[in-house]
């Protein structure tokens, strides 16, 4: 930062389903770790939320490798969820992650409907858990996840199952492979979700011509980065035209620029995800354009831009 | 700490039909760097190609220079072949963990191909601590036998093979270790190359009770430990598979607990 120049403050908080947030920049579940992985690079209490990777009531191994694969400014995986399970979790992650600033949202994922609600019911009894963020949405795995996602009925069964279960405020993540997403929105809307992410990944697959085989061991994986940005942002704008809660945009955000749009089109607030994993550093970074751009351009608030597009 | 530096490229040769030596300035990483661990680079200043690679440590200079020798794969690499003396390279490191480094021993190492990338850091490590190395390099032909001149310089003891002929033995390089096998005993081995020439090291480091360790490859995205992208498979002490990240468990694996395939 440049010294001995007063600089003008924009304000870049917002509130979204009960929760503070400094700044409306959050990492994306799945390409954050623990938050740990990326005390190296950044300084974690910047951010303006942390969401942990999905979080299951038993250990998940995942998927065989390979499991990555690059496409053109995208990036396929199949990971399949591989997470250590509640009690690890508990036990060894959530000490570090409770002692940083922002609110923590842990994201988890059941095989059932009563593992769903199991999970809201031990994370909302833990110390330091401010919200869930419910995935109904995860391609790669086969029991749970993008099967409640899918379906509106299925979709509001969970959502209402996890609310009856917590007090903290309940995020739930919608898949783009769907018919038409505004249908699940508004289900889970009325099931009493207190916001939404969108999106998760978008499904694809890849095939290596040399060994003329599938790119991936599983077959099928979920795309995301650059890639997916304008499928994404039009998820965003669909959505926020049809519900009243809070949106939180993701798909494809590596710069301020991106995080911009998104907001435009209705997000609160927006998340990063394989952009951090190319660069450690992007979501202060995208902090720090946000910043910028609200200067530059004349607000004094970053909730002016929400929705703000002109259609 | 893994570092996230610019460095400053400050030669780049060619080493070798497809293949580039890369000398950097780097010495946060180069500092600490142990042998087997390596770097992720962002290949390029846009969203494409979008993923960093990963690249192992080939050696270090007394003033910080980082050295990495490469082959051109794709796009990545083609993009850091270009690279010209004074430009900035985004680099992460130093990665993983690396070899468990040898003191006042028997040391046995089996370099395939461009397997020779970690092992001549190893060679060199090895050597500062009081070590026997013989050192086992294997490629397709003479043209492919990366760095000779610098092994040979080195106080290891060199065994070459080709699986054309072309120079030393006639075969592959694990088959070259098995005839020393017979005479020779050693302390500890250690592996870098193609995977199936890894699994036949594997089995003789097995076979004659020798503690063996490889070094894996997979895909990568973040190499940091945040994504699980990388896994390979490995055996728990009941012989049960379980994935490991190759970035932050590995890349330097026990060749006893890796999973090699049915
Ligand atoms: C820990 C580690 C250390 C390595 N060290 C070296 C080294 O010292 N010298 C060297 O020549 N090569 C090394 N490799 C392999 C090197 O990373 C790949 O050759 C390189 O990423 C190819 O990139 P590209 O863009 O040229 O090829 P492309 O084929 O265009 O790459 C496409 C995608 O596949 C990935 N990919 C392709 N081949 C490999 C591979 N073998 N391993 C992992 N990812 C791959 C790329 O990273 C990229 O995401 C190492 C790999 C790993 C995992
Ligand atoms: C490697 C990887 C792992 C992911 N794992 C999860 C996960 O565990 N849970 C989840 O809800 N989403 C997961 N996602 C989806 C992301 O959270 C995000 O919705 C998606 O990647 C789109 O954002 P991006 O383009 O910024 O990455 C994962 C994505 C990637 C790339
Ligand atoms: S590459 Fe992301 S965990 Fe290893």
């Amino acid at each position: 930062m440049e010294q001995g120049i007063k600089k003008a403050k924009a304000n870049l908080a917002v509130k979204i389903a009960g929760l503070s947030l400094k700044n409306p920049v959050m990492p994306a579940s799945g390409t954050f770790g623990f938050g740990e992985e990326y005390a190296p690079f950044i300084d974690l209490n910047r951010l303006g939320a942390i969401v942990v990777k999905t979080i299951t009531l038993k250990p998940l191994i995942g998927n065989p490798p390979p499991r990555l694969m690059e496409t053109p400014c995208g990036l396929l995986n199949s990971i399949g969820l591989q997470n250590p399970g509640l009690d690890v979790f508990l036990r060894e992650k959530l000490p570090y992650l409770r002692q940083l600033s922002p609110p923590l949202i842990v994201n988890i994922a059941g095989k059932t409907i009563d593992e769903y609600a199991e999970l809201a019911e031990r994370l909302s009894a833990a110390e330091g858990v401010a919200a869930l963020e419910v995935n109904i949405s995860c391609p790669n795995v086969r029991e749970g996840g993008i099967v409640f996602g899918t379906v509106p009925a299925m979709a509001a069964r969970v959502t209402a199952a996890v609310k009856s279960h917590t007090h903290l405020p309940v995020i739930v993540k919608l898949t783009p492979n769907v018919t038409d997403i505004t249908e699940i929105a508004r289900a889970v809307e009325d099931a009493g979700a207190d916001a939404l992410s969108l999106i998760n990944t978008v499904r694809g697959m890849a095939i290596d011509i040399k060994t003329r085989r599938p790119a991936l061991a599983s077959i099928v994986g979920g795309l995301s980065g650059p890639a997916v940005k304008p499928i994404a942002l039009y998820a965003v704008w669909q959505v926020a035209q049809v519900v009243k809660i809070p949106l939180i945009g993701m798909g494809g955000i590596t710069s301020a620029q991106d995080a911009v749009e998104f907001l435009l089109a209705g997000a609160t607030a927006v998340a990063v995800g394989t952009a951090s994993l190319v660069n450690p550093k992007a979501l202060v970074e995208i902090i720090d354009g946000l910043e910028r751009y609200l200067l530059e351009e004349g607000f004094g608030d970053v909730k002016e831009l929400i929705g703000a597009a002109q259609f | 700490m893994i570092q996230n530096i610019a460095a400053e490229v400050l030669a780049s040769h060619q080493a070798g039909p497809e293949v580039f030596l890369l000398k950097l300035r780097a010495p946060a990483i180069a500092k600490v760097a142990q042998p087997g661990q390596f770097v992720h680079i962002r290949c390029g200043e846009t969203m494409d190609p979008l993923l960093r690679r990963p690249l192992s440590i080939h050696d270090v200079g007394a003033g910080g220079e980082l050295f990495l020798l490469y082959q051109v794969k794709g796009r990545g690499t083609a993009w850091l072949a270009g690279r010209q003396v004074g430009d900035k390279v985004d680099i992460l490191g130093p990665i993983g963990r690396g070899f468990t480094l040898p003191a006042k021993k028997r040391v046995a190492l089996v370099a395939g191909g461009l397997g020779i990338v970690p092992l001549l850091f190893l060679a060199r490590r090895a050597l500062e601590a009081g070590n026997v190395v013989d050192f086992f390099y294997g490629a397709q032909d003479k043209e492919r036998l990366y760095r000779l001149e610098t092994l040979e310089a080195m106080a290891i003891n060199l065994f070459v093979a080709t699986d054309d002929g072309s120079t030393g033995f006639h075969g592959p390089v694990t088959e070259l270790w098995k005839e020393h096998l017979r005479e020779k005993t050693y302390d500890l081995s250690y592996a870098c190359g193609p995977r199936a020439g890894l699994a036949a090291f594997a089995r003789l480091a097995a076979r004659y009770g020798i503690p063996a360790e490889v070094s894996l490859e997979e895909r990568m995205a973040c190499g940091f430990g945040a994504c699980r992208g990388c896994v390979t498979a490995l055996l728990d002490a009941q012989g049960k598979i379980y994935y490991e990240n190759v970035c932050t468990g590995g890349p330097v694996f026990d060749a006893a607990s890796v999973y090699w395939g049915d």
